[in-house]
């Protein structure tokens, strides 16, 4: 591999782990989604410090220029947190839609709840504010 | 009319979003023509007056904080049900769609029978002409056509939200809806989940005003969403939460 092409993509990767260590340092990323991050630009620059490893690799698969399988590796990781982050996204529609639900049900007990005390019942006063 | 039966509580859940222009008419008429339901409005975020009419009118409401969809909004309805011992829920669109004095030929039907779960209303048994655009009935016949040979019994009118439901149904939905585009998915968890759905012919009207929430130019996209929905639906290793599964909540596995 060209001294430019490796020098770029450990400079890329550095700059990556750097980055992400950075924001979870500062709370800005959950350390659960942090993980995945971390993995692939780990992943990254060992490949690109590790010529050997690269080429070995790439020859496995039939890849005569070793910085392509570089690529198609960062490609992997890119396509596997989309995946991570749809689940999320999916999770967490879910969990605001139960909220909104369960927001709507109270807020009709609590309407209901005050309507009957402006209307003066007297068995809903005592539940809500038992007389000492 | 139907015979009603004092011992037992009914529901009319009617899904609104933006629909201010019909969904009073559409309560009253309900109070009007099947007196013995509880009627409880579900204002699905909207953004005109649709919740305080319908309060005006004499119903529950339920607010959403924002719009969840159809299915978000019908499944407020099974909870709603659910929590509150209901025996009955019956389904009526707030656009003026759903005719409430059909909601006898549904009672009727689950009357006559105490093994359905499910009583649907079809626009397409009998001969009632539902004045529908050629485009959607295609659509609608070739839902029907998957489902009748998926669940090995005749479907006529997959995509009708006029259903009258049970206890057991009440609580399986509650639990878990379908999302974007229902109706037709919620069929094939009644199959899977050995409930029994039967279908009676009703009259239904074309929308009395507002925007369906299958506009024409979603059409499409409806129809590949449902098709996916189905054979996600047939290939889910588990199609429902149980209790004492994992919390609900993580079913995110839908695509």
């Amino acid at each position: 591999m060209e001294l430019k092409i490796q020098v770029l993509a450990i400079v890329a990767s550095l700059g990556l782990l750097v980055v992400v260590l950075e924001l979870v340092r500062r709370r800005r990323f959950l350390e659960r989604y942090a993980i995945l991050w971390l993995l692939s630009g780990v992943v990254l620059l060992a490949l690109s410090v590790w010529q050997g490893l690269l080429s070995t690799l790439a020859s496995a698969v039939g890849i005569i220029y070793p910085p392509n399988a570089l690529f198609l590796i960062a490609f992997g990781f890119v396509l596997v947190l989309l995946l991570h982050f749809s689940l999320a996204v999916s999770r967490l529609s879910d969990q605001s839609k139960l909220l909104a639900q369960r927001l709507a049900m109270l807020e009709k007990r609590q309407r209901d709840t005050e309507r009957r005390l402006e209307a003066g019942d007297e068995e809903t006063l005592e539940r809500v504010a038992p007389p000492r | 009319m139907t015979p009603v039966n004092p011992d037992r509580s009914y529901l009319a859940v009617v899904p609104a979003y933006n629909e201010a222009a019909t969904v009073g008419r559409v309560v009253r008429s309900i109070r009007q023509r099947a007196p013995h339901f509880d009627i409880v409005v579900v204002d699905d975020g909207s953004t005109d007056a649709t919740g305080p009419i319908a309060e005006d009118a004499g119903a529950h409401v339920l607010r959403h904080p924002f719009n969840l969809g159809i299915g978000g909004a019908v499944q407020s309805g099974f909870v709603y049900a659910l929590d509150n011992g209901y025996d009955y829920m019956v389904q009526v669109d707030g656009d003026g769609q759903h005719l409430p004095e059909e909601i006898a030929v549904l009672a009727d039907a689950m009357a006559a029978d105490p093994r359905v779960d499910v009583v649907c209303g079809s626009r397409f048994l009998g001969d009632h002409g539902y004045p529908a655009p050629v485009s959607r009935r295609t659509g609608i016949h070739i839902f029907a056509f998957l489902l009748s040979r998926l669940i090995g019994q005749r479907v006529s009118d997959p995509t009708s939200g006029f259903r009258l439901y049970n206890r057991r149904s009440i609580a399986l939905f509650a639990r878990d809806y379908p999302h974007d585009y229902p109706e037709v998915e919620a069929v094939l968890m009644v199959h899977h989940h050995r409930l029994r759905i039967r279908e009676v012919p009703v009259r239904m009207l074309e929308r009395g005003g507002g925007v369906s929430s299958i506009r024409s130019g979603k059409s499409a996209y409806y129809m590949i969403k449902v098709l996916l929905a189905i054979f996600v639906g047939l290939a889910r290793a588990r199609p429902v939460v149980e209790p004492g599964d994992d919390a609900p909540v993580v079913a995110g596995q839908r695509i």
